[in-house]
């Protein structure tokens, strides 16, 4: 039995505004699923129908075996974590943790029981006694996870919760959620506009954009095999670099080749790539420069988007695609170098040492096992 | 470094008992990008305020183009403040926010060059298509393009801005980011940013300074405050996932861990004891002398990054894509013992 199932569930506000359409999603007991995408796309109002607090215009929401579509947040077995935490001011921070407990007529020994733990968990113990207005941000944060996880819900429901942190509180909360998450086998929804705690949170990422679901898969499937433009682009930092082209025939034998041109105004739901550079024109030699994966040779000719992840664009000094550093981002473990190429702006992640700097001409090479290809029509992923 | 635009010396304030300020030395050489890092309390916003003249200090002094300019009042000061919490006037066009700014009594800029301003701010913003948009009907990522070019077109002598992409996606703060530190650059004006966010603060500055509690914990290039962080606490504010901290032992050109687990070569001129820092990247999963057991594996986009249990600690490390590793296997990190920061131990 599934832990939680959506089928085919809308939300069309008073306005007209349809920020949900048609989401189907079965998400397993023990999973941990984060529904990931920009603002307005769809998932905290998703995920406020999972909790009650938002009533479907359409469609029908399942708890375990239960049709809780029409109960109230209450009538469901479900633990919620906002990003803007809500402790009760007037309480210690004991008795906000205690709260959720007394509400469902857990026994005091239990409750204490409970508390204890979890505080231990949470490095909380010192605090208890604390009103939390006497609490750091990050400390109040922590209490608000407590608060939701001294019970121990059929689903957590957690709506950014690590949002407002600072980085070294959000890394080290993330993995204590993580591993608590996979102690407790807790089923988890978790919303979040941050590729990298997705990838790093998820047993499995759904990823959306205006209001529907355009992929739903664990992380690696999602990062490199992305069903389309959007999702290449929105998963990754930076994304996946973009070039438009034509698929000709090379021979009858099906080789392909891909001719680079300008892409159209409209370009499915990501951002269309930048302009070539003046400066930099496109040879034949860079044209051969381009590989196609081997599906290529099935594909009816036709315009193509072709797509590189960052880490598999290679400089290479032989190499005719030619490019100039126009911005290096030091990042630490890589640098990320923005080159202008006949192509359009391209990102090529390098190692920190990489010699080439601002301003230098350097020649790129990529990595014929990672290219994808997208239609540009329909942005959805062919090979 | 030529004279400094800026000059902190001593800076400190006080709200009540609260220390915000606590000794702070700062320069910025012309053109240059200084971020401030620091966690939430740190006294980041409090440090801005008092370099715009929004806050007076208790003590210390602050020389703008070498001329004292610690209580002066903020119009006397040339500098523009982008807040994180932009706001614009509604229902006015991008073009009248953007002009408002300079159209301030006292000004009396032509209006060819109001227009010349607005142009090249907009154009530099890739914003010039929305100039005669309400600038109710703009996006986030927009309105925070208006604010920051509403700063812009001042062209002031020095930029402040406080954590102006924080209210942002992560998607979009990533994009921005880089094209604002482009846009300070192209224009040579010296910035202050400051901001809790190590990615902005390792990719746009020219040099970073790590900010706790009121006090400078160390200042230099971006490289450097990674690579050689002076403290553990520094450590922890840049890198993700976070540099190891190792307590040990050297025993001649070794470094022990304190249960004995051998790490690393040590130079001989090292302390008898130390805490280690070391970053994930520079610790190979394989070919080391000592076992680990992995904990965790989680898929980080370009590589994976692996939490194993290892010389009685835990310790992060990060391996390629293609390293096949689960949960409960073990392996034998490899510290590269060149890479490796020694701290006094406490």
């Amino acid at each position: 039995m599934k832990a939680v199932t959506l089928e085919r569930v809308e939300k069309t506000y008073p306005d007209g505004t349809r920020a949900v359409r048609g989401v189907d999603l079965a998400i397993e007991a023990g999973e941990f699923v984060v529904l990931l995408g920009p603002s307005g796309c769809g998932k905290t109002t998703t995920l406020r129908m999972i909790a009650g607090l938002e009533r479907p215009s359409a469609g029908r929401i399942r708890l375990g075996g239960d049709d809780v579509t029409h109960l109230r947040p209450s009538e469901r077995d479900v633990g919620f974590v906002f990003q803007f935490y809500a402790l009760y001011p007037h309480m210690s921070v004991r008795a906000n943790l205690a709260f959720p407990l007394e509400c469902s007529g857990v026994a005091r020994a239990e409750r204490e029981r409970r508390v204890d733990e979890v505080a231990a968990r949470l490095g909380l113990e010192p605090l208890l006694a604390l009103r939390p207005r006497a609490l750091s941000g990050g400390d109040q944060q922590r209490v608000a996870l407590g608060r939701a996880m001294v019970r121990r819900p059929s689903v957590w429901l957690m709506d950014e919760p690590l949002g407002t942190l600072d980085t070294g509180l959000r890394l080290a909360l993330c993995e204590f959620l993580r591993a608590e998450q996979l102690a407790e086998r807790v089923t988890t929804v978790y919303v979040t506009h941050d590729q990298e705690e997705a990838l790093r949170l998820a047993d499995r990422i759904v990823v959306m954009s205006s209001g529907e679901i355009l992929q739903a898969g664990g992380a690696a499937r999602v990062y490199d095999e992305p069903a389309d433009l959007f999702v290449a682009r929105f998963v990754g930092s930076p994304g996946m670099n973009f070039v438009h082209g034509e698929l000709v025939a090379e021979d009858a034998g099906g080789a392909r080749r891909l001719h680079p041109k300008p892409p159209p105004t409209l370009w499915g739901r990501a951002q269309r790539p930048p302009e070539p550079t003046p400066g930099f024109t496109l040879s034949a030699e860079s044209s051969a420069a381009l590989p196609l994966p081997a599906a290529a040779a099935a594909l009816a000719p036709g315009e193509v988007v072709l797509g590189i992840r960052p880490e598999f664009v290679a400089l290479d000094p032989a190499s005719p695609l030619r490019g100039r550093v126009a911005i290096d981002e030091y990042l630490g473990a890589a640098r990320c170098l923005h080159l202008d190429t006949a192509l359009g702006r391209l990102v090529a992640r390098v190692g920190p040492d990489e010699p080439a700097t601002h301003g230098a001409e350097v020649g790129l090479r990529f990595d014929p096992a990672h290219v994808r290809l997208f239609e540009p029509a329909t942005g959805r992923r062919i090979a | 470094m030529s004279a400094p635009v800026l000059e902190v010396r001593a800076l400190a304030k006080s709200f009540g008992r609260a220390r915000a300020l606590d000794g702070v030395e700062l320069e910025l050489g012309a053109g240059e990008i200084l971020v401030v890092l620091g966690p939430t309390g740190a006294g980041k916003t409090t440090l801005l305020r008092t370099l715009a003249g929004l806050e007076t200090p208790d003590a210390g002094s602050i020389r703008l183009h070498g001329r004292d300019v610690t209580h002066a009042p903020p119009r006397e000061r040339d500098v523009a403040l982008v807040f994180q919490n932009f706001s614009l006037y509604p229902g006015w066009s991008v073009r009248r926010n953007l002009e408002f700014p300079l159209r301030a009594p006292g000004r009396n800029l032509a209006e060819e060059e109001i227009a010349r301003r607005v142009a090249r701010a907009a154009e530099q913003l890739g914003i010039a298509a929305l100039l005669e948009r309400d600038s109710r009907r703009l996006s986030g990522g927009e309105m925070q393009r208006v604010a920051i070019g509403r700063a812009i077109v001042r062209e002031p002598a020095l930029f402040l801005m406080d954590e102006p992409l924080a209210n942002l996606d992560a998607k979009l703060r990533e994009a921005l980011r880089v094209e604002l530190a482009a846009l300070v650059r192209a224009r040579g004006v010296p910035m202050v940013y400051v901001t809790h966010d190590q990615a902005e603060a390792l990719s746009m500055a020219d040099r970073v300074a790590v900010l706790s509690g009121g006090r400078v914990l160390q200042t230099g290039a971006p490289r450097e405050v990674y690579l050689r962080p002076r403290s553990p606490e520094v450590a922890r504010a840049l890198g993700s996932p976070p540099m190891n901290e190792i307590d040990a032992v050297r025993r001649g050109e070794r470094w022990l861990a304190d249960d004995g687990t051998p790490l690393c070569t040590a130079a001989p001129s090292a302390p008898e004891r130390a805490r280690l820092g070391v970053r994930p990247e520079h610790v190979a999963p394989e070919g080391g002398p000592a076992p680990a057991q992995i904990e965790v594996v989680e898929d980080a986009g370009p590589h994976r990054v692996l939490v194993a249990r290892f010389a009685g600690t835990r310790v992060h490390l990060l391996a390629p894509r293609t390293f096949g590793a689960r949960p409960g296997d073990t392996i034998h990190p490899r510290i590269a013992g060149e890479r490796v920061v020694v701290w006094v131990r406490a």
